[in-house]
């Protein structure tokens, strides 16, 4: 009576039913020979992303001369290396704000349904695979001092000069707004019709025009997919690279992070310093992506009632 | 799990009245005002590159003064296209395969079982594609050359897995969870032993996501810039990074030949498109698991 009640293990038996016991209990907790599936894709990100940050980060503190921290002290004395930090934010902030400041109104007329939407949807799509580098090439061909841009606003005599809106700061941020745009538009609309179209019509229901179904509904509902939306926004506008040195200005004011990072790593050959501001780079990254993850578990994360 | 497609019966009544909206709302004119100038900005974008290749000189004026396909066989001869295209197609199948077979097992495993430390594995996973591909590129860069694989196609190929291999789990990780578990166990009863659930249960049911994870990784590995730039030699440059590197050594070169390239890729990567919405619905293409 006793013996079968007591717990597996528990009792003195003979190993090879502890041995199943133990099986069981592992499995019962989900760990069980299909988690060695896991294995190939994990050991070769562990092999070709964590070994070499970790690597990268290792020789980042070996630097040819200046002691442990010479490579990051290096590159905090130089002012045209550090101001690179405050280049990448002036143009990553505004154009993962734009993006998705603009996603919202235009994706929340477009929350149902209509004729064509499909298409829309599929056009938009162009702009994330043409890829950084054909937007750039277009943009200093269309919005150059005699592209089209500058061409119809002269004809519809809404200018006298051309505006100077390549191998500068703008020209920069329309090539992050053509390429992010579309990611954040998309993105925003599938959390969107994740949200039950029936709670806003229970809102209309109890006499709530749209602005106030939008400010105490939909909003709240969307604000988590919102900041998720901003960080992965962020993540691509942070990262600029080939756009900022085609359509940008690349040793002035564009002269963005990973501009500096490659620079001193592949054509210094600066390795030691190259990996500091590759880990300054990352470590910047995930500050922000912590901070607004940070603010998104503050949130209402509960059930939308949708399909999302 | 994702978003799908709205059942069609009970949204009927409520499509009308959008589509009633749309005429009514001054509002709706502005969204509408706002998507049709970037639109247009697009377009702008895409067809001066396409007129500019097909121009014979461009310097004022709205078209070109003349059209001619020369810069098309220039920049085929000069550039060295084919044997570039040769190589960006061996790449991009190489990872392509090398990511799925990787990963699919991953993702299976993620998405059948709960296990402790399951959380520590996902961000694993999730950082390749949160860190800056610049950022987790240079050490790698610094990696491979130290095993002299730097410059090669297989350093390439090795650089590339890095943001494929989470971007298939994450792709078919979803896809799996809405497979049901019990057509396997159904399957088992009946006394099918494990290769025979995989083949005949599993791998059809499995095939359409592989296929848009394959897809999708294709189209992501053709535009990938950054790590191949970082890693790739003078034989093992893809397309995107030959444009790139033609437009730095312009100063012999005709904009216009960089342009008959640049729509050369554009042309590849608008196929690969059709293709890949053939498949893919493009809202699923970034919908992510929200619950």
């Amino acid at each position: 009576m006793t013996s079968t009640l007591s717990p597996p293990g528990a009792g003195p038996g003979p190993s090879t039913p502890e041995r199943v016991a133990l099986r069981h209990r592992l499995a019962e907790r989900g760990v069980d020979r299909t988690l060695l599936l896991l294995l190939p894709g994990l050991l070769a990100v562990v092999a070709l992303f964590c070994y070499p940050f970790l690597y990268g980060l290792q020789i980042s503190f070996q630097p040819t001369t200046g002691g442990t921290l010479g490579s990051y002290r290096a590159f905090f004395d130089n002012s045209y290396a550090v101001g690179s930090i405050a280049i990448t934010f002036k143009l990553a902030l505004p154009a993962a704000l734009i993006n998705v400041g603009a996603s919202v109104p235009i994706s929340y007329r477009m929350r149902r349904d209509f004729r064509g939407k499909r298409l829309l949807l599929a056009l938009l799509v162009v702009p994330i695979t043409l890829g950084t580098v054909l937007t750039a090439e277009g943009i200093v061909e269309f919005f150059g001092p005699v592209g089209w841009f500058n061409q119809t606003l002269r004809t519809l005599h809404l200018i006298h000069t051309p505006l100077t809106l390549t191998y500068n700061y703008w020209g920069v941020l329309l090539s992050l707004v053509i390429s992010g745009f579309p990611f954040a538009f998309l993105l925003t609309h599938s959390y969107l019709s994740g949200i039950h179209p029936a709670l806003e019509r229970a809102a209309a229901t109890l006499g709530a025009d749209w602005r106030q179904r939008f400010r105490h509904i939909t909003f709240p509902l969307l604000l988590p997919g919102l900041m998720t939306t901003f960080v992965l926004t962020f993540v691509l506008a942070f990262a600029v690279f080939p756009s900022a040195i085609m359509v940008g200005d690349p040793d002035g004011r564009t002269h963005v992070i990973s501009i500096e990072a490659y620079e001193t790593a592949l054509e210094r050959f600066n390795y030691s310093q190259g990996c500091a501001i590759a880990m300054i780079m990352t470590a910047l990254m995930l500050t922000v992506i912590a901070l607004t993850m940070a603010l998104r578990t503050r949130l209402y994360r509960g059930a939308t009632g949708g399909k999302g | 799990m994702t978003t799908t497609t709205p059942a069609p019966t009970t949204k009927a009544p409520q499509t009308r009245a959008a589509r009633r909206s749309i005429r009514l709302h001054p509002g709706t004119w502005l969204i509408w005002a706002a998507l049709a100038f970037f639109f247009l900005n697009l377009l702008g974008v895409i067809g001066s590159v396409l007129l500019n290749s097909f121009g014979r000189t461009w310097f004022t004026g709205w078209t070109p003064h003349g059209y001619t396909t020369t810069w098309y066989t220039q920049a085929w001869n000069e550039f060295n296209l084919g044997h570039v295209l040769v190589t960006t197609l061996e790449v991009t199948l190489l990872v392509v395969a090398l990511s799925l077979l990787l990963a699919v097992p991953a993702s299976y495993a993620l998405a059948r079982r709960d296990f402790p430390g399951k959380k520590i594995i996902t961000a694993l996973f999730v950082l390749p594609i949160l860190v800056p591909p610049i950022a987790y590129g240079i050490p790698l860069a610094t990696v491979l050359y130290k095993f002299h694989l730097a410059g090669t196609l297989t350093g390439v190929v090795l650089a590339n897995l890095v943001p494929s291999i989470p971007f298939v789990i994450f792709t078919m990780t979803p896809f799996i969870e809405q497979i049901d578990p019990r057509l396997e166990a159904a399957a088992r009863m009946c006394g099918a032993p494990t290769h025979s659930v995989l083949t005949r249960i599993l791998a059809p049911l499995l095939l359409p996501g592989i296929l848009a994870a394959g897809i999708l990784v294709t189209v992501r590995t053709f535009g990938m810039f950054e790590l191949t730039f970082l890693t790739s030699g003078p034989d093992s440059q893809t397309l995107i990074v030959a444009l790139f590197s033609a437009v730095f050594s312009a100063g012999i070169r005709s904009p216009q030949s960089i342009d008959a390239m640049a729509v050369i890729y554009t042309a590849s990567m608008a196929l690969l498109l059709l293709i890949a919405l053939r498949f893919i619905n493009p809202t699923q293409l970034v919908a992510r698991n929200t619950n």
